[in-house]
């Protein structure tokens, strides 16, 4: 249910503030939420200020060179530092994005950095993802057909093929199931943006035979219908996609099928 | 909630990350969350109708109480209100048909549609008192 505090573990107290680099000329500060699973203390919201002429453009440079240079133990996912592999999904600025994708310029004032909201936390900037990849598998995000394997690809028209746009890109980075307020309050029930927008990709595969089996699934008052076009979602893909849009198109073809 | 054991034993609870707290609000999810409220102040505005319409099949000394409670500073204002609640509620509701036909999803439009309902609710709810102060007013 719809709690809109955080848990007394959960508040969020002052932290450190580390010096500012020396004869910087351009400086911006970076508040950054660290949490220590070894002390067990509340977290907290450390203070680093770069010096941006000595700085990379994005969000994730600068993590990097907190990481290098200030305080090691500073701790992130990231791995491709080109918006293809979405392990670097955080709340920066307010909003739900990828750090490496993210330019520092876009920032005013105080860069704020948060994990991807309403999540368990493993350290720092890393949330336990580990129950939305539990509803991305419920949705069996995989080709699923009756008639036997042909003896060369399964074809589609280009037309069947362009159906697949815009959820193909998807890179499961789940800032969009984070950012959804639905998905605070019910995420045990709801499946989230990013599983539904899943879901409908495998729904319009003109080569998936398992449609019916598909909605059957889906047809239930939170695992599809929590979703009150919100379109925080939407609003927030890095990848300028739009689950909004696919889950009413789930939602029509429920109607469509009575 | 997830936990953590350590080398020392102690296993401490994983926070949850902030949420409402942080994240900044959407034209998109502000005009949703007003839909919601709006649709509880209807509900609740509607006791008002039921008072009204209790006391005129009570007789003439209870409607007058009413009519005297709604012409009050504090009557006008709830039914001030209570007409905003309802034009609001009524054009984004519009707006959600819309959306479930699967129409106006891409950002700017959904934006254009947020921005239209407000204008429509707050010329409606101005348009209704101006013509109903002008008709009633004098009573």
């Amino acid at each position: 249910m719809a709690e809109f505090t955080l848990p007394a573990n959960s508040k969020v107290h002052d932290g450190k503030k580390w010096p500012s680099p020396e004869g910087a000329k351009r400086t911006k500060n970076f508040k950054i939420y660290r949490w220590d699973p070894d002390t067990g203390a509340n977290p907290r919201v450390d203070t680093y200020t770069l010096d941006l002429d000595k700085t990379a453009p994005m969000v994730l440079d600068a993590l990097i060179k907190i990481k290098n240079e200030t305080d090691s133990t500073l701790t992130f996912r990231r791995s491709c530092r080109e918006g293809v592999c979405g392990s670097c999904a955080m709340n920066i600025d307010g909003t739900n994005t990828l750090a490496c994708t993210k330019p520092i310029a876009d920032c005013e004032g105080d860069v704020k950095i948060y994990p991807l909201p309403h999540m368990p936390v493993v350290k720092d900037l890393v949330p336990d993802l580990t129950q939305a990849y539990a509803q991305l598998r419920s949705i069996e995000p995989w080709l699923k057909s009756e008639t036997p394997p042909p003896d060369r690809e399964r074809l589609q028209s280009p037309e069947e093929r362009a159906k697949l746009d815009g959820m193909w890109e998807c890179i499961l980075c789940f800032s969009c199931t984070t950012s959804c307020p639905s998905y605070w309050w019910n995420g045990d029930r709801y499946l989230g943006p990013a599983v539904l927008l899943q879901a409908y990709r495998w729904i319009a595969d003109s080569r998936d035979e398992a449609t019916g089996e598909r909605l059957d699934n889906l047809e239930d008052p939170f695992r599809l219908y929590r979703c009150h076009t919100i379109m925080n979602c939407t609003k927030t893909c890095p990848k300028g996609l739009n689950p909004a849009k696919a889950i009413a198109e789930i939602k029509k073809l429920m109607v469509a099928r009575k | 909630m997830a936990a953590e054991t350590k080398e020392s034993g102690k296993i401490h609870a994983r926070p949850l990350s902030p949420h409402l707290q942080i994240y900044r609000p959407q034209i998109t999810s502000v005009l949703s969350i007003t839909h919601r409220m709006t649709g509880v102040a209807l509900a609740v505005g509607t006791l008002l109708l039921v008072w009204w319409l209790a006391a005129a099949a009570l007789g003439e000394a209870a409607y007058a109480r009413v009519g005297a409670f709604i012409d009050s500073p504090i009557g006008l204002l709830l039914l001030f209100g209570w007409s905003l609640a309802l034009f609001y509620h009524l054009g984004n509701g519009i707006r959600h048909l819309f959306w479930d036909a699967g129409r106006g999803f891409d950002l700017p439009t959904a934006e254009k549609s947020g921005y239209a309902v407000i204008a429509f609710a707050l010329a409606a709810t101005l348009v209704a008192w101006v013509v109903g102060l002008a008709v009633l007013g004098g009573r």
